[in-house]
């Protein structure tokens, strides 16, 4: 029994979470099994079989046998840089058009309406356009990626340079601090928590985004690969599939974390 | 003629209910000398600071302005630099890159030895050796000041403005900021204009000292000259005779005149403006 109270909560979640993970598995399996001939739930893979499937994937991620027969790790490879791709470009733009937005109140007021209108928007509803517009479903399902992770950075680097204190921005008025000096050493690493806590709310829409984008678009992707396969009827692979998205989001979201802990400061 | 010349200066501020305007001071004017000390004391709300951020260039006059060497100001300088009350560090920065920022935007010219040299220097100087790494986050209130204190004083600027640099400082630390800050003068001679609310301070550090009523519808009552020789240390000064007159005089200011000329100027003011006062 650990001594401190800090010791005893520590191991009491990991005694929770093995429960829930017991809890968890044990109702797969019961789903799994309970379905029978001609029950809804028949022909849906145990956590034994996803398991086997699983280890199977992971144990040759890179072949590539056709457009119908790619490795899974080969698939996640395609998603991810598709997304960088469309994440970095977009937080790029955000950021600059939050700073923009939140260094001017009018403009700010001015543009509001705007992004209200086209935040709820699902960014699978620009598809058709950049479709039709850019006749690469490729090139689409990257802008598709852009818009998905563009609101969430700008909305809060808008906000994180709203509120940067006053009194550090007439310390660099004081000091005349040139444009760019200002912008990368000041407005930039002031707001820099709100702006880290807006990418990885755009990563996270982003992660999300790629796999339906992908399901639409077909051809790689991990997207493309969960509609193959529930065409195929594998339902091992879309199980695996789906923990392994959730696996990889997660991965990202601690990196982005670990950023955001570098940019915290507290006064 | 004075380096700095507070040019009749009037601030007004919209008034808490959207109606008006309230005259924070009116016509304030005086100069200060090249390598003086001219300390401003008020109770709160009489504009001191606002004049000293008039002053910086942070905020605009109503009237009357600001004339630095013969020059008017129309906005912040390197030629003026400010201790703020709050300290206003860059909270991700650290000692050394608090006052390298500063070193740089005087310096523009220099190349990174030269300003790390003045950085160090200057860290070295005010005491914080050894702290050099550190973010604000980590030090004291005093320890902040210095390092605010060290950011001012590595710009050389013309006209040093402090705003009641010490009062977030406990008191013990204060009076050992203070002398720091009198022997960092000492040996640079710069020009300051400091606001305060605490008399002893004013004494301990001034060479003159103005006297500002109650606000709103502050005005400059007087300037007293402080007659005591430098070197000056807290515990000399105390036991002399003109200290204590100076304190006495001030105080007596401060607990009944600046509130009877308030109301004097305040008659005066309803008579020829329609400037709406707030009720306290």
């Amino acid at each position: 029994m650990p001594r401190t109270a800090a010791g005893r909560e520590r191991l009491r979640t990991i005694v929770y979470s093995l429960a829930l993970l017991a809890i968890f598995l044990g109702a797969w399996q019961a789903l799994a099994g309970a379905g029978g001939k001609g029950g809804k739930a028949a022909g849906i893979p145990g956590p034994a079989a996803v398991a086997e499937t699983a280890w199977h994937m992971l144990s040759d991620p890179f072949y590539d046998r056709g457009p119908n027969d790619k490795g899974f790790g080969l698939q996640l490879g395609y998603s991810l840089g598709r997304m960088m791709g469309g994440y970095l470009a977009a937080s790029v733009v955000a950021i600059m058009l939050g700073v923009a937005l939140g260094s001017s109140p009018a403009l700010f007021k001015a543009a509001n309406p705007f992004i209200q209108i086209l935040k709820p928007v699902s960014p699978l509803a620009w598809m058709p356009l950049f479709l039709y517009t850019l006749k690469n479903a490729g090139q689409a399902a990257v802008l598709v990626i852009f818009v998905s992770s563009l609101w969430p950075t700008m909305a809060n680097t808008a906000f994180g340079v709203a509120s940067i204190k006053k009194d550090y921005l007439n310390v660099s008025r004081l000091l005349q601090l040139s444009w760019p000096r200002r912008f990368f050493l000041v407005i930039l690493p002031a707001a820099a928590p709100a702006i880290l806590a807006g990418l990885r709310i755009s990563m996270g829409s982003a992660w999300v985004a790629i796999v339906a984008a992908e399901m639409l678009i077909g051809g790689t992707g991990v997207g493309y690969f969960v509609w193959n396969e529930w065409n195929n009827l594998a339902l091992n692979s879309v199980i695996f599939a789906i923990l392994a998205i959730g696996f990889v989001g997660v991965l990202l979201d601690f990196g982005l974390g670990r950023v955001a802990k570098l940019v915290a400061y507290s006064e | 003629m004075a380096l700095l010349d507070i040019d009749h200066v009037t601030k007004f501020f919209p008034d808490p209910a959207g109606t008006g305007q309230v005259c924070v001071f009116r016509d304030v004017a005086f100069g200060v000398e090249r390598g003086e000390f001219l300390t401003m004391v008020g109770h709160s709300g009489c504009g001191k600071s606002t004049l000293l951020n008039i002053i910086a260039g942070l905020e605009t006059a109503s009237a009357g302005g600001v004339v630095l060497e013969g020059r008017e100001i129309a906005g912040p300088g390197m030629d003026r630099m400010v201790v703020f009350q709050n300290f206003s560090l860059m909270p991700w920065m650290t000692v050394t890159q608090n006052v390298r920022l500063a070193v740089r935007s005087a310096y523009g010219s220099w190349s990174r030895a030269q300003v790390d040299e003045c950085v160090r220097r200057y860290v070295e100087m005010v005491g914080l050796a050894g702290a050099e790494n550190k973010r604000p986050a980590a030090l004291s209130g005093g320890m902040r000041q210095r390092v605010g204190l060290a950011r001012a004083f590595a710009t050389e600027p013309k006209v040093l403005l402090l705003d009641e640099p010490f009062a977030q400082i406990d008191a013990l630390t204060r009076g050992v900021i203070q002398e720091e800050l009198v022997r960092m003068w000492t040996a640079s001679r710069n020009t300051v204009f400091m606001v305060t609310h605490d008399v002893d301070e004013a004494i301990l550090l001034s060479d003159r000292i103005a006297l500002m009523t109650n606000g709103p519808e502050a005005r400059l009552a007087e300037v007293v000259e402080v007659k005591l020789p430098r070197p000056r240390s807290r515990a000399d000064i105390i036991d002399e005779p003109e200290y204590a007159r100076l304190r006495s005089h001030i105080i007596h200011f401060l607990v009944e005149r600046s509130r009877h000329l308030q109301e004097q100027a305040l008659a005066e003011g309803r008579g020829a403006t329609r400037d709406l006062v707030p009720t306290h």
